[in-house]
């Protein structure tokens, strides 16, 4: 398996995709402006993020890279890193998160534009001054949006984009 | 202080004073600047990629200024504002369903979309479901919805202009659509996706930076009491206590209050279908990029939408809601108005220099928003009516014939192989710039239809037309998107049938609803014709396109391919062979 996969960019700096034209279609770019260099490649360092890409190597069947890859090849690859032990990790971690968290937050937003028709004597009672129940909770969908991306981010930044970045070097290597 | 303004009878704008000549003049500044980086920026290249994805090469924050430059329309600067300023609460109500439905983008969008695709909604539903047919059907409906979008900034701009420079005639509004919508074609243009998200990222900046001025100057004019502000505001709004409930501009009938419901589905789901909104994510180079600029753009557009509720109460206290209504029926020009206050008044240097500054900034809004949009459709129009579903009859079966035998070869002639995929790039790449030829032209025809509708559908609500867009993207574009990324079943008919199953009804219900005829304002006065009850067709057509595009998948002669999802999965949540 090779492990030389990119000539890469110091942090930060940029790289002109173009004059490398090997480089881009062999590799994907790096995620430029990151604050934690984790999951960035680092120059002349084999890439070898987390021991996920390990797992991916193991799950998938090693397809005869020869030359490039044809058309079937590249189907059976897909479908290999599809039945993953690996890539069914990400993508639980994604749909565990992103399915429950956008209905319940569809949910509480229908509810709250409902609420205006179905119970407006509710909306209307006073809280703190001026303030009735309507505008407090219309701050806070504006506040459960704010905390919502926040948490989206996270979960995504610790579940998935180490092992997400892992695999799709290990994937375009079987590829290529 | 509050008192004179609210009892003062003569409206403070409507004599054109000295401050129509400074924004006179910042207008053309504007023009000027915009100009220039498009002249700047266009030059630096114009192979396919630049024109469609501006190079790829844009950071997380300039994505996300960009994403909320193009999201925050004049309609949203000055329209919700206005509609605070008049309706109160009801005007907030609008506000959020813009913001909530950012969560959408994040969550189940924006990085999914950016690794299975190039540069249109289209391409991610062509990487499952290759059929010219599927293409065809998500290009149309994206070039629908940039089109009504379209026609909707330029009504509003077209009134809103010849408003900010004091004079309302007829023929001010017909050469302001002519002169935005010819900008907007040198824009796109000369300039493509690169040029369009420097004037998006200008613009975006400008807009956030005026509103903060002038928020910061209504809360030291208050002391930073919200509380005082709002009572002020329902003192000044000539319905008191009921201008801080809901109900005063959708509360009254069940109908209408139903109505609201089904603007604030189509506006939560819709902003996830917007086509000039998708192709953003293809101007950054990774997924984990556009999630940044995404959660930029969610911190840029709530904050600016938190502003816009502080201006609009502003408006109403410092101002009043019947001068409001008094310059513009529609609260258009509120915080124009509140700008001229909190700068001094009518005939003060401050008044003057800031009315001017916010009517530019409003300007800039209107220009930015239309070159986005007019890129976005005839990137729609070139890539997949054209090169993908018109042009791809002949070219694609030979395409295939040419992989189909060195696959069938046994490995090892390599050198016939790079000969073979040698000359596939160089085709490729001739198709390409003649690609963005065709969308150049486009950008011109389209621009001009957008110009002729423009016209002729100058007496159009403004928010209605919007909200139609929004109803239409939810619609017709949502489920399609939805269905490809999530479902393995889903098939290539189940594809077609969702967008039209969702095009088709949203497009039939408006003709037959009370915008089009039977009411005074409808765009046919005269006659009735009307039997849809609401102005917004989403609570029925948005159902209607999940509805279809799952019936049209279980009715599918043949089974959805697994390899194709395989892929399509593998790609999208990895990043695997990303553009």
């Amino acid at each position: 398996m090779p492990q030389q996969q990119m000539s890469s960019p110091g942090q930060g700096q940029r790289f002109d995709w173009w004059a490398a034209p090997a480089a881009a279609t062999a590799s994907a770019r790096p995620d430029r402006p990151t604050p934690p260099a984790a999951a960035r490649p680092v120059p002349s360092v084999p890439v070898q993020p987390a021991p996920v890409p390990a797992a991916a190597h193991a799950a998938a069947p090693a397809v005869p890279v020869a030359g490039r890859a044809t058309a079937t090849d590249s189907t059976e690859v897909y479908r290999a890193v599809q039945g993953s032990e690996a890539f069914q990790e990400i993508r639980r971690s994604y749909r565990a998160f992103v399915f429950p968290v956008s209905s319940a937050f569809l949910a509480w937003y229908l509810a709250y534009v409902a609420a205006q028709a179905a119970a407006p004597d509710l909306m209307r009672s006073p809280v703190a001054g001026p303030f009735n129940v309507a505008w407090l909770l219309g701050l806070l969908q504006f506040a459960t949006t704010f905390l919502l991306t926040w948490l989206y981010a996270r979960n995504a930044r610790t579940k998935r984009d180490r092992a997400a970045l892992g695999l799709r070097w290990d994937t375009q290597d079987q590829l290529r | 202080m509050t008192t004179a303004m609210t009892t003062a009878t003569p409206p403070p704008v409507a004599p054109a004073g000295d401050h129509h000549d400074l924004a006179i003049v910042l207008f053309a500044v504007i023009v000027l600047v915009t100009l220039g980086i498009t002249l700047w920026v266009g030059r630096r290249g114009s192979a396919a990629e630049d024109f469609y994805a501006g190079g790829r090469d844009f950071t997380p924050l300039q994505n996300g200024f960009a994403l909320s430059g193009d999201y925050l329309s004049a309609a949203s600067f000055l329209g919700v504002a206005g509609l605070i300023a008049l309706y109160g609460y009801d005007g907030v109500l609008y506000s959020i369903g813009f913001l909530v439905a950012w969560l959408v983008v994040l969550m189940l969008v924006a990085e999914l979309v950016r690794n299975a695709g190039r540069y249109t909604l289209a391409d991610v539903l062509a990487l499952r479901l290759r059929r010219r047919k599927v293409r065809a059907a998500a290009g149309g409906a994206s070039v629908v919805v940039t089109l009504l979008y379209l026609v909707a900034q330029m009504v509003g701009a077209g009134s809103l202009v010849a408003l900010l420079l004091g004079t309302n005639s007829a023929q001010a509004r017909t050469w302001t659509i002519v002169a935005v919508g010819g900008l907007m074609i040198v824009y796109v243009t000369v300039g493509g996706m690169r040029a369009t998200t420097w004037i998006q990222i200008v613009k975006a900046f400008l807009l956030v930076a005026g509103s903060v001025l002038l928020t910061v100057l209504l809360m030291v004019r208050f002391h930073g009491d919200v509380g005082e502000l709002m009572r002020q505001a329902a003192q000044h709004s000539g319905a008191g206590q009921r201008y801080l409930e809901p109900g005063l501009k959708y509360g009254a009938t069940s109908t209408s209050r139903l109505d609201f419901f089904s603007l604030g589905l189509a506006l939560v789901l819709g902003t996830a279908g917007l086509p000039h909104i998708l192709s953003r994510f293809y101007t950054v180079p990774t997924a984990r990029a556009a999630r940044r600029s995404t959660m930029w753009a969610i911190g840029l557009v709530g904050g600016f939408y938190l502003m816009a509720i502080a201006l609009g109460l502003g408006a109403t206290a410092l101002v009043g809601s019947a001068e409001v209504r008094h310059a513009n029926s529609a609260g258009n020009t509120a915080v124009p108005l509140l700008a001229l206050v909190l700068g001094g008044g009518n005939g003060s240097t401050g008044g003057v220099v800031l009315f001017a500054l916010i009517s530019a900034i409003a300007f800039a809004t209107i220009l930015a928003v239309v070159a986005g949009l007019t890129l976005a459709s005839s990137a729609a129009f070139a890539h997949d009516i054209w090169a993908g579903a018109w042009r791809g009859r002949p070219r694609r079966r030979s395409l295939l014939r040419r992989r189909a035998v060195p696959a069938s070869r046994p490995s090892g002639e390599a050198g016939g192989e790079a000969q073979s995929e040698a000359e596939g790039k160089a085709q490729r790449e001739a198709g390409e710039r003649q690609e963005v030829v065709v969308a150049r032209i486009a950008a011109v025809g389209i621009g001009a239809a957008a110009i002729a509708i423009s016209l002729f559908a100058q007496q159009l609500n403004v928010a209605f037309l919007v909200g139609l867009a929004f109803a239409v993207a939810a619609s017709a574009n949502l489920p399609v998107l939805l269905y490809t990324l999530f479902w393995r079943r889903f098939t290539a008919r189940g594809a077609i049938w969702s967008v039209y199953g969702g095009l088709i009804p949203a497009i039939v219900l408006v003709t037959f609803s009370p915008v089009v005829s039977g009411t005074k304002v409808a765009l046919f006065p005269g006659v009735d014709f009307h039997w849809f009850p609401l102005e917004n067709p989403g609570i029925v057509s948005i159902p209607l396109g999940f509805l279809a595009g799952w019936i049209g998948t279980l009715t599918s002669p043949e089974p959805a391919d697994a390899d194709r999802f395989a892929e399509l999965e593998v790609r999208s949540l990895t990043g695997a062979g990303a553009a």
